[in-house]
């Protein structure tokens, strides 16, 4: 079991020094037309995959950002680390504008900025075995020049993932290893450049429930002991509830909650947030019920409803909603919402 | 009276390398009306327990023994051409998993229905599409979109469409495999609520397979846990998670994070499954569990009652289980 206290979770947050600054971030996919429709001319189509996004990350932090599938986290964290160039907005990284920065420079923060993927079974070469897998970065960004220099920066970043001893898994290919193991290699890969700030995207979801807990603690020990910052893309709620400092919520490319974990999990002001909270199902059967879920579907991000996003489905919605869009405004203490009615 | 009794059920898959022994002697009842949820990790046989029951084994799986009695009848001893006719789908009916990606493309939503009907019931076309519309309905979709194809559909309407097609011939019992499992919360939590209401009002039976702890919690009656092919743990939904025994069910339901609980640590089982290939010897979770002593190492514990209303456990220390220690508290 992990070896971090509950109670060293609860630290204050909100004023720590900020390493990360995304400012009003825009994402859009261009949608192929055919030539007729080209030629009769109207709007481009895109898919508004993050339309406009404004946060910040403290250094040391765990920041979630949560979200059903569709709702543009993903592409956010891409759009980020510049996986992905943004169509619009800034992204400041200290006093590094990433968003600005040429190939070569970009290559160079990479040794700061990391991320984990999804699929522990598909983010890996199955022809490399672990130390070449974990050399890849310290390969590419020229720290090693040959594989030998490279094995101590290797087996300090499996003990750092608790794969020990390190001689035990240099040599293995990525089918030799359990699901759990496999994601400890991707945040090997991740660590072994000693970055600050890692994107972490949906890394536990692929994983056995049993085996969660011990990357998700690895996240947290990481971040309490060595100060590493995470902003950690996920579905799940509960589990963001667990490790996160602060949670933002997204719906439709737009952010439409954020705050401390405690206060936007207990005191949620947003009429998607509530509802997203009352969705997810409680393990225990002495309170069965399912929660009220919004009518309907999440809308198409080519052509999302004017006004508030969530108009359609909102069930305090009024005719204020359809025309003005919500802007992200404090309802107390580091406590954000976008919502025309949140605040009474 | 039960309505599915499965006992001392085994079913190897046969490999170069040997056996799996993927089901290994599992017995189970479900009451009529009752649903019992299946929990697992990957790996631990949820799945090929429920193709088991269905005989939708592969051809390298075999029953090696046990029986499976429906309404007190022995389906594993029918052959197979009359398991077909008369029980597959029409007594047991199953929605499999990733059923979003079991529809076929290229073929009407409805079409679909009606295929699963007639493919049971020699009834006339007419009279299947028919039902096809009430069983639309049944799932809470418009019965308008029956002429539509699955890529106009949302996933969680595609589920709905794989439950109607599960109830197409009116089965007692229905084994529903991660049915919500590639699906939103939002979307599950309507999915699933349609799930539990078809299942009051046509009186079913089900086995929900799930590694989602919650699920279970939320629309099971009682709960097995499985490990390495078999049951380690079962009982009713309540005792289970308000006293997990089995250390390996304590661990599973301990570590399964609660939104609705006050922050703690996350928590994990250090370790991972055995190989079924050669699984360990005695009791299988010996090798992952902090109590194990020699005869862990040795004999296999049998599932015993524990307590009251048949809350039953696999485990040689279980005396020590009992007094409520938690075994992954450090």
């Amino acid at each position: 079991m992990g070896a971090v206290r509950a109670t060293d979770q609860e630290r204050s947050v909100g004023h720590g020094e900020v390493i990360l600054d995304v400012e009003n971030l825009v994402k859009h996919f261009p949608l192929r037309r055919g030539i007729a429709q080209s030629l009769r001319g109207g709007p481009e189509l895109a898919v508004k995959a993050v339309d406009g996004v404004s946060f910040n990350v403290k250094k040391g932090e765990l920041f979630g950002v949560v979200g059903e599938s569709g709702c543009g986290k993903t592409t956010m964290g891409r759009t980020i680390l510049r996986l992905l160039e943004p169509t619009a907005g800034r992204v400041t990284f200290e006093d590094i504008e990433v968003t600005a920065l040429s190939a070569e420079q970009l290559k160079q923060l990479r040794t700061r900025m990391q991320i984990i993927f999804q699929d522990p079974y598909e983010s890996m070469n199955p022809r490399l075995d672990v130390h070449r897998i974990i050399a890849e970065p310290l390969r590419i960004q020229g720290m090693v020049s040959n594989s030998k220099d490279a094995i101590p920066y290797i087996e300090k970043a499996l003990e750092d993932v608790e794969m020990t001893p390190p001689e035990e898994y240099l040599y293995r290919y990525p089918h030799e290893l359990s699901g759990g193991q496999r994601q400890r290699i991707a945040v090997a890969r991740a660590l072994v450049l000693d970055p600050e700030f890692i994107v972490a995207d949906e890394p536990v979801s692929m994983l056995d429930v049993s085996i969660r807990g011990e990357i998700l603690n690895l996240m947290l020990n990481l971040s309490r002991e060595r100060g590493v910052t995470f902003l950690y893309i996920t579905h799940d709620l509960a589990t963001a509830r667990h490790i996160c400092d602060r949670i933002a919520v997204m719906y439709l490319g737009k952010m439409v909650e954020k705050g401390p974990t405690d206060n936007l999990v207990k005191h949620p002001l947003h009429p998607y947030t509530r509802a997203l909270i009352g969705a997810v199902f409680v393990p225990d059967p002495k309170r069965k019920g399912f929660g009220k879920v919004l009518k309907g579907e999440v809308p198409s991000p080519v052509d999302p409803p004017s006004g508030c996003r969530l108009h359609p489905r909102c069930p305090i919605a009024q005719d204020i909603c359809k025309e003005v869009e919500p802007e992200l405004v404090p309802a107390d203490d580091n406590h954000m919402v976008a919502c025309h009615f949140a605040l009474g | 009276m039960a309505i599915l009794e499965v006992r001392d059920l085994k079913m190897y898959y046969k490999t170069l390398r040997g056996h799996v022994k993927a089901v290994d002697s599992v017995s189970f009842d479900i009451e009529r009306g009752k649903a019992l949820g299946i929990a697992g990790e990957s790996g631990c046989g949820k799945t090929s327990m429920a193709v088991t029951v269905l005989r939708l084994l592969p051809s390298n799986g075999k029953i090696h023994g046990g029986s499976v009695k429906l309404d007190g009848i022995d389906i594993v001893k029918l052959d197979d051409e009359e398991f077909r006719k008369s029980v597959r789908w029409k007594k047991i009916s199953m929605v499999f998993q990733g059923a979003m990606n079991a529809l076929n493309p290229v073929h009407r939503v409805g079409d679909q229905i009606v295929e699963a009907i007639l493919a049971h019931e020699d009834v006339p076309h007419q009279e299947a599409a028919t039902r096809a519309e009430e069983l639309l309905d049944m799932v809470g979709i418009n019965p308008k979109r029956y002429k539509e194809y699955p890529h106009e559909f949302s996933g969680g309407m595609k589920q709905r469409v794989v439950i109607a097609m599960a109830l197409a011939c009116n089965p007692d019992v229905i084994i529903a495999d991660e049915p919500t499992t590639a699906l939103d919360v939002m979307v599950q939590s309507q999915v699933l609520k349609a799930m539990e209401d078809l299942r009051k009002r046509l009186d079913l039976s089900m086995m929900l397979i799930t590694h989602d702890l919650s699920v279970i919690a939320q629309t099971c009656d009682n709960i097995a846990i499985m490990y390495a092919g078999k049951i380690v743990e079962y009982g009713n939904v309540i005792d289970v998670f308000d006293n997990p025994t089995h250390p390996y069910g304590m661990g599973l339901v301990k570590s399964f994070p609660n939104i609705k609980a006050e922050r703690t640590r996350v928590r994990s089982l250090p370790g991972f499954p055995p190989n079924l290939l050669a699984p360990p010897k005695g009791c299988r979770f010996h090798p992952r569990c902090p109590l194990a002593g020699d005869i862990c190492m040795e004999e296999e514990p049998e599932l015993i009652e524990i307590g009251s209303n048949s809350h039953k456990v696999a485990c040689h220390k279980v005396d020590m289980l009992e007094r409520g220690v938690n075994i992954w508290e450090q």
